[in-house]
C-alpha cells in the first residue's frame, strides 16, 4: 500500500518510538500535522517555535533520548536556530523537521521560504533536505542514529511540500550504514595502559569531568576512578551532577566562577585526566597557566576535540563509559595522603562564602535552601545568567542528569521551555526552575504551554530586577558604568501567574524563605516563587578576562 | 606549510558548501580547491591546498572528518603524488609578437586553443611551479584574463585513496 511522505514520516516516528514531538504548525508543515491526526504520537503545542526546540532540548537531557520538535517553513524555521544551536554546543541528540516550500518554489524567494539547511549547517551535527520522497524513511532512520551516536547533536530534516504529499511504498530501514560516519567506542589498548601508567605513578592527580560523563552515562565509573586512585574531581558546568556534590573528593566546579579549591587543585596538579571535557574558554582561563604541570590524559568521543586548546599528552578517543570501564580493569587502589591533605586545606582555606544578614535576601541563600529542602534530588532545570552560578556553586547535585542548562551557548530563555520538556519526559519528578527576572522574560509564553500540559513546574525566579550577569560585567570591565542593564518596569509576576493560574508567592527576606518555600516546592500543581533579592550581589570568586584561573578575585 | 589533501565526499547537493563553509568558519585558508565526479559516480573527489601548520592541520582533518558527508582523507603531501593544474591564458599578441608568444608556448608545452586579432588564448597544463612561471613568462605581453582549476593529485605507484583500504 502506498501512503503520503508525510504519513511515512508519522510512522517512521512511531518505529523509533517517539513518544512526544514539541512543535508548532504552519502552511508549510500542514501534510505532516495532517497525518499525526491518526497518530498516538503526544504532541506539545508550544507558544513560539523557540520553546519547541528548547522543549526537546529538556526533554532530550531529562530521558536520555531523542528529542523531536517540528515548526513550519521561514519564520518557524529560523525561530529553531537558537535552539539547535543551543543543542550543538552542548552536544544533545535532537532531530528538528521544518516544513519547506514545494520544490518548484525553492530558490524563488517564496512566501515563508528560507534556506534552513543552508543556515543550519554551521549549528546541526547534519542535516538534509529531502528531495526524493523515496529516501525519506532512509534519511529519519540516519537522522536518528547521528542524532544519538557517538558525540550526539542536533540533526535538521527540511521537507518541501510537494516531496511530503508524493506517495510512496513505506519501507523502514533497520540499520543504518554511513560510510562516511564511524564513531569510535572503544578507546586505543596501548594508550589506556599508559593513562594507567602514568596514573600508577602520579603524585598529584585530578580529575576533570566534563558533560561526556553525562552524555556516556559513565557515572558511576567516575566515582569508582575516583576512590579507586583516590583522585580529586572538578566538574566543567555541563558535567556537574555527574559526580556526588556532596562527595570528600569533590572539589565543584573549576573556572571562571569555579571554587578556588579547584582551580588550584589543576593548577598544581601532575597529571589532569580529562574524560569528556573540552578545555573551554570558560574552563581554562589563560591557556598558557592552565594546568601547567601537569601530563594531560584526555578522553573524549570526538576526535577534535583533543588537542583543540591544549596540548596533550595521551590521547584516548573513545566512548567515556567504556575506557573508563578498561582502565578501571588496570589500575590499583592508591592511598596517597599528602595532595589530598593539600586540597582538603584549599578547601577548608577557601570556601564559597557570601555575607547574609544585610537586610536583603541573598540569591545564594534561596539556592542553599533548596537545596536543603529537596536534599539536592530534584530535576533543577536553570536559565542563563548569575541564578546560574549560583545553581552551580551552590547546589549539591546527587542525582547524574539532574541539572538541565545552556553551558556552551549561554541561552537565556532557555529554562521554561526546557523545564517544560523535562517534566514532560519526567512526570513523576519534582522539577525546578531556577530563572532570573531578565531570562524568563525571554520566553515566558511558555507558560501557556505549562498550564495546557498540567505540568506541576515549581519557577523559582530570583528577581533582582538587573541583568545581574552583564552589570557584574559592567561593574568590573566599565568601571561601574552601567548601561541598559536595569528593568525600571517588571510586570507584576503574581498577577502573571495569576492570568495564567498559577499559585504564586513573593519572598522578600530570609524568614519567609525558610517558612513558605517548602510549602511552595510541596504543592501539587505548578507554582511560581518570586524572590526579591539583593540586586548588589555578585557571582564569587571570578576569574578576570585574561588572567590564570589560580589568581581568581572577588568583586 | 602546505599541505594537499585528497578528500573523497559523498556526491550529495551541498556538500561542496559544507566543506567551504567550514574552511571560512574555522579560519582554514584554502590555497586551492578542486572537486569533480570519482571512478564511482556517487564519489566526488576534492583535492584542497591547505595552509597552515601541524596543529592546524591536525584540525583540518579531524573537523573535516566529522562531515557526515566526507568519506575519507588522505595528507598525501608527505608522500610521492602527481599534480596537475590548468591554466588558460589570453594574452595580448598582435601579429607581430604572435611569433614570441608561440615560442614562449614551445617551451612549456602550452597549447593555442584560441586565436583573436589581437590576442591569443593559450592552455597550460603541470605543477604549481610550471604554471607559475608560465604565468610570469607572458606576463611582460599583457595578460587580459587568466583562470586556474586548482590542483589536482594522485598518488604515484601502487597507492592510491580510495574507498577500500589501501593494501601498500
Amino acid at each position: 500500500m502506498e501512503i503520503t511522505a508525510a504519513q511515512a514520516l508519522v510512522k517512521c516516528l512511531e518505529k523509533e518510538q517517539v513518544e512526544v514531538i514539541f512543535g508548532y504548525p504552519g502552511g508549510a508543515i500542514l501534510d505532516v500535522y495532517d497525518a499525526l491526526y491518526h497518530s498516538p504520537i503526544r504532541h506539545v503545542l508550544v507558544r513560539h517555535e523557540q520553546g519547541a526546540v528548547h522543549a526537546a532540548d529538556g526533554y532530550a537531557r531529562a530521558t536520555g533520548k531523542v528529542g523531536v520538535c517540528m515548526a513550519t517553513s521561514g519564520p518557524g524555521a529560523t525561530n529553531l536556530v537558537t535552539g539547535i544551536a543551543n543543542a550543538y554546543m552542548d552536544s544533545i541528540p535532537l532531530v528538528v523537521f521544518t516544513g519547506q516550500v514545494p520544490t518548484s518554489q525553492v530558490g524563488t524567494d517564496a512566501f515563508q521560504e528560507v534556506d534552513i539547511t543552508g543556515i543550519t549547517i554551521p549549528v546541526t551535527k547534519h542535516n538534509y533536505l529531502v528531495k526524493d520522497a523515496v529516501q525519506l524513511p532512509r534519511i529519519i532512520k540516519n537522522a536518528f542514529h547521528i542524532a544519538a551516536t557517538g558525540r550526539p547533536g542536533p540533526v535538521l530534516i527540511d521537507l518541501p511540500r510537494d516531496v511530503a504529499q508524493t506517495r510512496i511504498k513505506f519501507d523502514y530501514p533497520d540499520s543504518v550504514n554511513l560510510r562516511g560516519y564511524k564513531p569510535t567506542y572503544r578507546g586505543h589498548p596501548n594508550k589506556i595502559a599508559e593513562a594507567a601508567r602514568l596514573i600508577g605513578s602520579a603524585a598529584r592527580p585530578v580529575i576533570y569531568a566534563g558533560g561526556g560523563i553525562l552524555n556516556s552515562k559513565a557515572s558511576r565509573e567516575l566515582l569508582t576512578l575516583a576512590e579507586t586512585i583516590n583522585a580529586p574531581v572538578t566538574n566543567t558546568f555541563m558535567g556537574l551532577s555527574s559526580f556526588p556534590g556532596d562527595h570528600p573528593l569533590f572539589l565543584g566546579m573549576l573556572g571562571l566562577h569555579g571554587t578556588r579549591a579547584a582551580n588550584l587543585a589543576v593548577t598544581n596538579c601532575d597529571l589532569l585526566i580529562a574524560l569528556g571535557a573540552r578545555f573551554d574558554d570558560r574552563v581554562t582561563g589563560k591557556l598558557a597557566e592552565f594546568a601547567p604541570n601537569a601530563t594531560v590524559v584526555h578522553v573524549d568521543i570526538d576526535p577534535a576535540e583533543i588537542g583543540k586548546n591544549v596540548q596533550v599528552h595521551v590521547p584516548i578517543v573513545g566512548d567515556v563509559k567504556q575506557v573508563l570501564r578498561e582502565l578501571l580493569s588496570r589500575l590499583e587502589k592508591k592511598q596517597d595522603t599528602s595532595w589530598l591533605e593539600q586540597i582538603e586545606a584549599w578547601k577548608k582555606q577557601y570556601p564559597l562564602v557570601y555575607r547574609r544578614g544585610e537586610g536583603e535576601l541573598k540569591p545564594q541563600y534561596v539556592i542553599e535552601k533548596l537545596n536543603e529542602i529537596n536534599g539536592g534530588n530534584a530535576v533543577v532545570v536553570t536559565d542563563v545568567g548569575q541564578h546560574q552560578m549560583w545553581v552551580a556553586q551552590y547546589y549539591r547535585f546527587k542525582r547524574p542528569g539532574s541539572l538541565i542548562s545552556s553551558g556552551g551557548l549561554g541561552t537565556m530563555g532557555f529554562g521554561l521551555p526546557a523545564a517544560v520538556g523535562a517534566q514532560i519526559g519526567l512526570p513523576g519528578e519534582l522539577v525546578i526552575l531556577v530563572t532570573g527576572d531578565g531570562s524568563i522574560q525571554m520566553t515566558m509564553q511558555e507558560l501557556g504551554t505549562a498550564m495546557e500540559q498540567e505540568l506541576p513546574l515549581k519557577i523559582i525566579i530570583l528577581n533582582n530586577h538587573v541583568l545581574g550577569m552583564v552589570r557584574q560585567l559592567q561593574q568590573v570591565y566599565c568601571d561601574s558604568r552601567y548601561m541598559a542593564v536595569e528593568f525600571k518596569f517588571h510586570p507584576d509576576f503574581e498577577t502573571l501567574a495569576r492570568a495564567y493560574g498559577i499559585k504564586s508567592y513573593t519572598l522578600r527576606t530570609e524568614k519567609e524563605v525558610d517558612q513558605l518555600l517548602p510549602e511552595a516546592l510541596g504543592s501539587p500543581g505548578p507554582v511560581l516563587v518570586n524572590c526579591l533579592v539583593c540586586a548588589a550581589e555578585n557571582v564569587n570568586p571570578i576569574v578576570i578576562a585574561g588572567k590564570a584561573i589560580s589568581e581568581a578575585v572577588d568583586c | 606549510m602546505r599541505h594537499t589533501l585528497a578528500v573523497l565526499v559523498e556526491n550529495n547537493p551541498g556538500v561542496l558548501a559544507r566543506v567551504a563553509g567550514l574552511f571560512s568558519r574555522r579560519g582554514f585558508n584554502i590555497d586551492s580547491l578542486a572537486v569533480g565526479r570519482t571512478e564511482s559516480p556517487d564519489v566526488s573527489r576534492m583535492t584542497i591546498v591547505v595552509e597552515g601548520d601541524e596543529r592546524v592541520l591536525e584540525q583540518v582533518n579531524k573537523q573535516l572528518h566529522k562531515l557526515v558527508d566526507v568519506i575519507k582523507i588522505n595528507d598525501i603531501t608527505a608522500d610521492e603524488y602527481v599534480d596537475r593544474e590548468l591554466v588558460l591564458i589570453k594574452v595580448n599578441a598582435d601579429p607581430a609578437q604572435r611569433g614570441e608568444v608561440m615560442q614562449i608556448a614551445d617551451v612549456f608545452r602550452a597549447r593555442i586553443v584560441d586565436l583573436g586579432r589581437k590576442t591569443v588564448t593559450l592552455e597550460c597544463t603541470g605543477n604549481d611551479g610550471k604554471i607559475n612561471a608560465f604565468e610570469e613568462s607572458l606576463r611582460p605581453y599583457g595578460i587580459k584574463e587568466l583562470v586556474r582549476t586548482g590542483k589536482i593529485a594522485m598518488l604515484r605507484g601502487t597507492k592510491y585513496t580510495g574507498l577500500q583500504e589501501n593494501g601498500d
